[in-house]
């Protein structure tokens, strides 16, 4: 321990002499972005050694890497060197009380059903509403250690589990992988950290929501989940709710890993601020969220419904190592306005008779792009590798663009995937139909699209189907008629 | 309750209703027969508020409201129903949430309170009765893969859930059985009252025999050329229907 402490003495004096100082008590990290700031997170966060070096090591990495280009969206380059890395958890902020909230966006919450209370909570005023859900997070986590499960925040695995977040981190998603991934190595603030013994079933759905950390976990998010053979979780990650966040850029990694027989069902309901409706502001967002089915008859389901952010960059995949395994990727991307979503999965089928099934649900309204991008890849050795992927796209109006690239590469002659496309348009006489048995169009719309996305919606847990519905119908206001 | 007068109305630049007069009054029933293409499925759909209709001339008045200033989903509330030719398929809704949708939508209008899950079901299975539906039916996406006669008969059961005042019915007949078409006129029959109307589009006598109009009237080309009883039925059974063309054909050269 005291070894640690000595090298990241040298290393922050090291930064000193470049003229570059830091202030401990300081709750934010200055802008900016080179080693000291890896330090400095890593010392405020007393980060033991190896991860620091992790840390840089990837920081080095992605020096030497160059943004990736190759995704259908358009952004201005973001100046990386003008963000802040590190932001802790915002203590009872002063004097900011509901009246200063933007009342465009109290419409909002209260459209979706949200208490005034889980308002405050979720523009980072009161505290109350956060307590409480750490008063959730301690019932829960009675019930969980008694099973061994481990369910807390990134920071805190580090500290009390450092075994597993060492074998584990990185071994799904290498620091390597892309630009993203390997910035968000060198800086990650915090996350989650989920690990389900062998043999047991969590006997409730894991949620971040239920954690104080949730709220502001911030740009660099790391979640890491780990099933041991025959066990089984449910995570949903994030936001039931609209959260506004002025961070411009997310760029979160999430690692699953399963073992033999296990089963990790990941859903996810994203939503955060898409920028106006002229295209100006909102998040970008950059994530990596990769599984692993290590073991045979391992399963990893991931489950998507991005309706927010100004650009979407993702890509949740599996690795069908082991022989029977399986993967599922069952999403639901709108967009509308000028967002912009670049969205998909890749299936990369390893062992024998292993599976892979694509549900990609697409939604395009107002100028906005929406593409679908999906690599099956089956190797050499996966003897009967199966795959279905379907992708639907559609429409409304005909300024907004919809796309499709799928990309598969088989080497093994005894695979079967097929791909199925289709790309509709939201009809007028569906409309009409429902106009004329009294529906306003606007819920109408809101039908017919939950309708289509009904595949999809089905794999969500029921209150987060729910939450999902009203997220899709207040995407998509005011796009017809 | 409904007076159309010289109701002009136009698709891309097309005129296809050339001044129709029709008065409808409460408890009655007016069969409208006509050729294809005569123009009575666009007279449904202008009632109904399909926009890719131009009205170019004329006015509709209901229940004492100029049905054209009003918007689809609020001529609906008021109480004008129509069972479509050709409903649509929406896939993924089911009938049942498609309904229940739709009936607390209009019993906001109609200033009652939105049904619970368990009234709303009890009032479908009451419904449901009238047109022997069955519940299996209804779960499933709305009108996807139903076949003609089921289709038809999903829109008479709606009409039962949302207890229109003017009920237009467009060739309801039409993909029916026999069967089928007893029971669905049994339905549309005992759905009748005195305060409600009914305007049953077809092209055959036969639904007729079922349900029974107090008038029967003849579009061609976009007018109502023909006014009369069931008995006028029951003549262009027999005669088909060019006599009258040649009727209107002589008078218009005249
Ligand atoms: N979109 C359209 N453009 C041009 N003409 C149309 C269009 N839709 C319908 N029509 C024409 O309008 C006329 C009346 O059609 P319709 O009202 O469906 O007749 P009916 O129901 O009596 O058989 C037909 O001649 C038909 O071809
Ligand atoms: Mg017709």
């Amino acid at each position: 321990m005291s070894k640690d402490n000595s090298i990241l003495e040298e290393f922050t004096s090291k930064e000193y002499e470049h003229g570059w100082s830091v202030n401990f008590e300081a709750d934010e990290a200055p802008i900016g972005l080179n080693e000291g700031i890896i330090q400095w997170i890593s010392a405020k966060k007393e980060e033991p050694k190896w991860l620091l070096e992790w840390r840089l090591k990837a920081f080095r990495i992605w020096l030497t890497m160059t943004e990736p280009e190759w995704a259908n969206v358009n952004y201005p380059k973001i100046n990386l060197q003008g963000l802040r890395y590190y932001s802790a958890p915002k203590q009872k902020k002063s004097a900011k009380n509901l009246d200063e909230i933007d009342p465009e966006l109290i419409a909002i919450y209260e459209r979706l059903g949200i208490s005034l209370n889980e308002q405050k909570r979720l523009e980072g005023i009161a505290v109350d509403a956060v307590l409480d859900s750490v008063s959730v997070a301690t019932t829960f986590r009675g019930t969980l250690s008694k099973l061994g499960i481990v369910f807390c925040s990134f920071s805190e695995a580090v500290k009390e589990h450092p075994d597993l977040v060492k074998k584990y981190l990185g071994s799904v998603v290498p620091m390597t992988d892309n630009y993203y991934a390997a910035l968000n190595s060198a800086v990650f603030s915090d996350g989650s950290f989920c690990y389900i013994p062998k043999g047991v079933r969590c006997p409730m759905e894991l949620s971040t929501y239920f954690r104080i950390n949730a709220a502001n976990t911030g740009q660099f998010e790391r979640t890491l989940i780990v099933a041991e053979d025959e066990s089984y979780v449910s995570y949903l990650e994030g936001c039931t709710a609209p959260q506004r966040d002025e961070n411009q850029l997310h760029a979160a990694v999430v690692e699953i890993y399963a073992g033999a027989h296990a089963e990790v069902k990941y859903s996810t309901v994203q939503n955060w601020f898409p920028g106006d409706k002229n295209g100006k502001g909102g998040i970008y967002n950059f994530v990596t969220k990769r599984g692993i089915c290590a073991g045979d008859y391992a399963k990893i389901s991931w489950t998507q419904v991005e309706t927010g952010s100004a650009v979407t960059w993702k890509y949740p995949s599996c690795i069908l190592k082991g022989d029977h395994s399986i993967g599922e990727f069952y999403s639901v991307a709108v967009t509308n306005n000028y967002q912009q979503a670049d969205t998909g999965t890749k299936m990369i089928h390893i062992g024998k008779n292993t599976k892979s099934r694509i549900v990609s649900k697409g939604i395009s309204a107002g100028k906005s792009q929406n593409s679908y991008r999906g690599q099956v890849q089956v190797m050499k050795r996966a003897d009967n590798a199966r795959n279905f992927s379907q992708c639907d796209s559609l429409l409304m109006g005909d300024r907004c663009g919809a796309h499709t690239f799928p990309y598969i590469d088989i080497n093994n002659a005894s695979a079967k995937v097929e791909h199925e496309a289709t790309t509709s348009k939201i009809g007028e006489d569906q409309i009409f139909y429902c106009n004329q048995r009294g529906i306003a169009t606007e819920d109408a719309v809101a039908l017919i699209v939950n309708g289509y996305a009904k595949e999809v919606l089905n794999q969500l847990p029921m209150e987060f189907a729910v939450e999902a519905q009203k997220l899709l119908a207040l995407t998509l206001e005011g796009s017809v008629g | 309750m409904l007076s159309i007068k010289n109701l002009h109305a136009s698709i891309e630049g097309t005129e296809i209703l050339r001044g129709i007069n029709l008065e409808v009054k409460a408890g009655e029933v007016h069969a409208i027969m006509g050729p294809n293409g005569s123009g009575k499925s666009t007279l449904a759909s202008v009632l109904a508020g399909r926009e890719e209709y131009e009205v170019t001339d004329g006015e509709v008045i209901f229940k004492g409201k100029n049905l054209l200033d009003l918007a689809p989903e609020v001529r609906a509330r008021e109480g004008v129903f129509l069972a479509f030719q050709y409903p649509v398929e929406i896939p993924g809704v089911s009938s049942t949430n498609f309904l229940r949708t739709a009936v607390n939508q209009v019993r906001e209008y109609r200033g009652l309170e939105a049904l619970d899950a368990v009234k709303f079901l009890t009032l479908m299975k009451e419904k449901m009765k009238l047109v022997e539906i069955d519940q299996k039916l209804l779960s499933r996406s709305l009108n996807e893969g139903f076949s003609g006669g089921e289709k038809k008969r999903n829109e008479i059961f709606q009409m039962a859930m949302l207890d229109p005042t003017l009920s237009i019915l467009d060739e309801t007949d039409s993909g029916l059985d026999i069967d089928a078409l007893r029971i669905v006129s049994n339905g549309v029959n005992q759905l009748k009252s005195d305060k409600n109307a009914t305007i049953v589009v077809t092209h055959y006598q036969r639904l007729l025999d079922y349900i029974v109009p107090d008038y029967v009237h003849v579009l061609f080309k976009g007018r109502i050329v023909k006014s009369g009883t069931k008995d006028l039925a029951l003549e262009l059974e027999e005669k088909g229907y060019d006599w009258i063309k040649e009727e209107v054909d002589s008078a218009a050269t005249v």
